[in-house]
């Protein structure tokens, strides 16, 4: 083995145990019975396994009903999002217009501008619309942030499908929207479903917004976060562990089902 | 099935002109080929006439209907595609009653069409596969399915055998040259490549430039180019052009190339006489010029450049003076670079063109 390889091997080591062992370390302790979480000193490997503590978590106050919201505002997420991208990326991928570059450069420069600063105006915003502590106000802010992503994504996405097969469906009698519809979107199915599942992990894991907009109807990973920084010293370590693990394990499931299309998504090469 | 008829289309994209121009028959049942090179507006035509472009002036008429404004679904076309566009996502037999099921065709009428134009295209047993399943050749064969089943007014091809290998190509081209003749379906068959439409068109009209520079039949095109431009593009290799001065004398006239003097015809006598100061340039076929090593009366002296064997025959170069002539001629011909040979051109044979515009002097 050259040097150079030896290099890129042990950074490729360093940077995956950088990801894997606290993920691990969670997981173990997700197995650990509570009593064995409080030990000192503590076995990382943990001398029996249970399924006790993820239980605890599932029956704590409040964790059902705020997965329930989770969901709710993942699934408000995507709709909105898509009904806002996908004719704007039909547009982007279709047409060559005055001002395209300046769109699609503007709808990614939103990223650039930081959530905290939004937040207070925001609050205060939704608090006047009555979209404060709904479901429906985080949805809205998660759209906001999913937009720019999604927007990028299905441009090329819908790229990817030629634009003579919509030609070659006019002249066989549909209109442009028969077109998009029966030849274009069948087509660009796989690689929206894989951007519809990126949309539900951008929400589903988004905290910040959740829990400054929300009191009563809280989204998981904002409850999970009220409970850790909460008075009295937070949540015991089991709900903790418990809670970490079962935030992660869906957006890793996920992202291990799709991330063929998310590599093409970002314009990685795959064959 | 109908007439079609372009009467002077424009369309321009921002300050390039694509279709300068055009205006256009295309008789009923007639297979017509636009032929041109990259660029000068034939697709751009084909696509007008589809409906996928949006004309800045014109109009187009199909069989007495006035399809200028009409979406390409109500025009009664149906368009064969460089790529082919097969549907990736159907099977072929979904690919071929497309339109159909646009149309609103019965089923069992639907498969009864799908079924004569599959067999038409030798394509029966593909019907379940998909796309993917299916070589380059058998795409083709599907997307021209797919339009002849529509039974259009007018069927039209935008290079379509362009992305077939060579042998593919030839047997396709007869192959299409075939279904025209069984349908007699009103044909535009857009292409670059001059043996594809010397070999399928009843008539060509050849592009440059966003205009149509000369519309005529296969041979008319061939033997008499409207200008330099056509000659040169057509044939393989293609014309030779001497320039020379022309001298008409007593009835008779000549071109004065190098010191020598081509015999022409003298009915071009007339107009050479009265033009007599002018350069003319003679457009000459490879095949109407013989080649001899000896030197005889009535022939132009030249040099060998040199011989290319091209398998049945050879291509021989030569400078006459500080031209340059193409010549086919026998493999069994053999002469060395720098040598002399002499050429006899058929005079009656001779395109003779204006050397300033390039156009064909009508004669």
């Amino acid at each position: 083995m050259t040097l150079r390889r030896l290099l890129v091997y042990s950074t490729a080591v360093v940077i995956a145990a950088w990801v894997v062992f606290p993920l691990l370390l969670i997981t173990l302790a997700a197995f650990t019975p509570r009593e064995a979480l409080y030990a000192w000193p503590r076995a990382i490997w943990p001398a029996r396994f249970t399924l006790r503590t993820l239980g605890t978590f599932l029956q704590s106050a409040d964790v059902v009903q705020s997965t329930w919201n989770s969901l709710a505002v993942a699934g408000m997420t995507i709709g909105l999002a898509f009904l806002i991208s996908a004719p704007a990326a039909y547009a982007l991928a279709r047409y060559r217009f005055r001002g395209r570059e300046a769109v699609q450069f503007l709808v990614l420069a939103t990223k650039m501008f930081p959530a905290a600063i939004l937040a207070v105006p925001l609050a205060v915003a939704f608090i006047r619309w009555g979209l404060y502590d709904t479901l429906v106000g985080v949805a809205l802010v998660h759209t906001a942030l999913a937009v720019p992503f999604v927007m990028t994504m299905v441009t090329g996405i819908f790229l990817a499908v030629s634009y003579e097969l919509e030609e070659a469906a006019m002249t066989l009698g549909t209109n442009r929207l028969g077109a998009v519809v029966r030849i274009t979107l069948p087509m660009a199915l796989p690689g929206l479903a894989a951007a519809g599942i990126f949309t539900f992990i951008t929400s589903w894991n988004e905290v910040f917004a959740a829990s400054i907009l929300t009191v009563d109807h809280r989204t998981l990973p904002a409850l999970i976060l009220n409970a850790v920084i909460g008075s009295g010293g937070g949540a015991p370590l089991d709900f903790r562990f418990a809670g970490g693990f079962f935030m992660i394990v869906p957006a890793l499931v996920i992202m291990l089902l799709i991330r063929r299309y998310l590599l093409t998504l970002w314009g990685v090469a795959l064959r | 099935m109908a007439q079609v008829r372009l009467e002077h289309l424009r369309k321009t994209y921002g300050k390039v002109t694509a279709i300068d121009d055009v205006s256009l028959t295309v008789e009923d049942g007639e297979f017509l080929v636009l032929l041109g090179p990259s660029g000068c507006g034939k697709t751009t035509v084909l696509r007008a006439v589809a409906g996928l472009e949006e004309l800045d002036r014109g109009g187009i008429t199909i069989g007495g209907r006035d399809v200028t404004g009409l979406p390409p679904g109500r025009r009664r076309i149906a368009m064969v595609f460089q790529s082919y566009a097969v549907f990736p996502h159907l099977r072929v037999y979904d690919n071929i009653v497309f339109g159909l099921r646009m149309a609103r065709v019965p089923g069992d009428e639907q498969r009864r069409r799908a079924q004569d134009a599959a067999g038409l295209l030798q394509i029966q047993d593909l019907l379940d596969r998909y796309p993917a399943q299916l070589s380059g050749g058998q795409r083709q064969r599907v997307a021209v399915a797919r339009a002849i089943v529509m039974r259009p007014d007018v069927l039209l091809m935008d290079e379509p055998l362009s992305n077939l290998d060579a042998l593919l190509r030839l047997h396709m081209r007869t192959e299409l040259k075939r279904i025209h003749r069984e349908l007699g379906v009103t044909t535009i068959y857009v292409t670059h490549d001059q043996v594809e439409a010397l070999s399928l068109g009843q008539r060509i009209a050849v592009m440059y430039g966003g205009r149509i520079v000369q519309h005529d039949t296969p041979s008319r095109v061939y033997d008499a180019p409207a200008n330099r431009l056509v000659g040169a593009f057509m044939g393989n290799p293609p014309m030779n052009f001497l320039e020379g001065r022309a001298r008409a004398a007593g009835g008779r006239a000549a071109l004065v190339v190098s010191g020598r003097s081509l015999e022409l015809p003298d009915r071009a006598a007339a107009w050479l006489a009265a033009h007599a100061a002018d350069p003319v340039l003679a457009g000459i076929r490879p095949e109407h010029i013989a080649v001899s090593l000896r030197e005889e009366p009535g022939t132009l002296a030249a040099v060998v450049v040199a011989v290319e064997p091209l398998g049945a025959q050879s291509l021989l170069t030569a400078a006459v003076g500080e031209q340059a002539l193409k010549v086919s001629v026998s493999v069994d011909f053999h002469a060395d670079p720098g040598q002399p040979v002499w050429v006899r051109v058929d005079g009656s044979r001779v395109r003779l063109m204006d050397a300033r515009t390039g156009d064909a002097i009508p004669v």
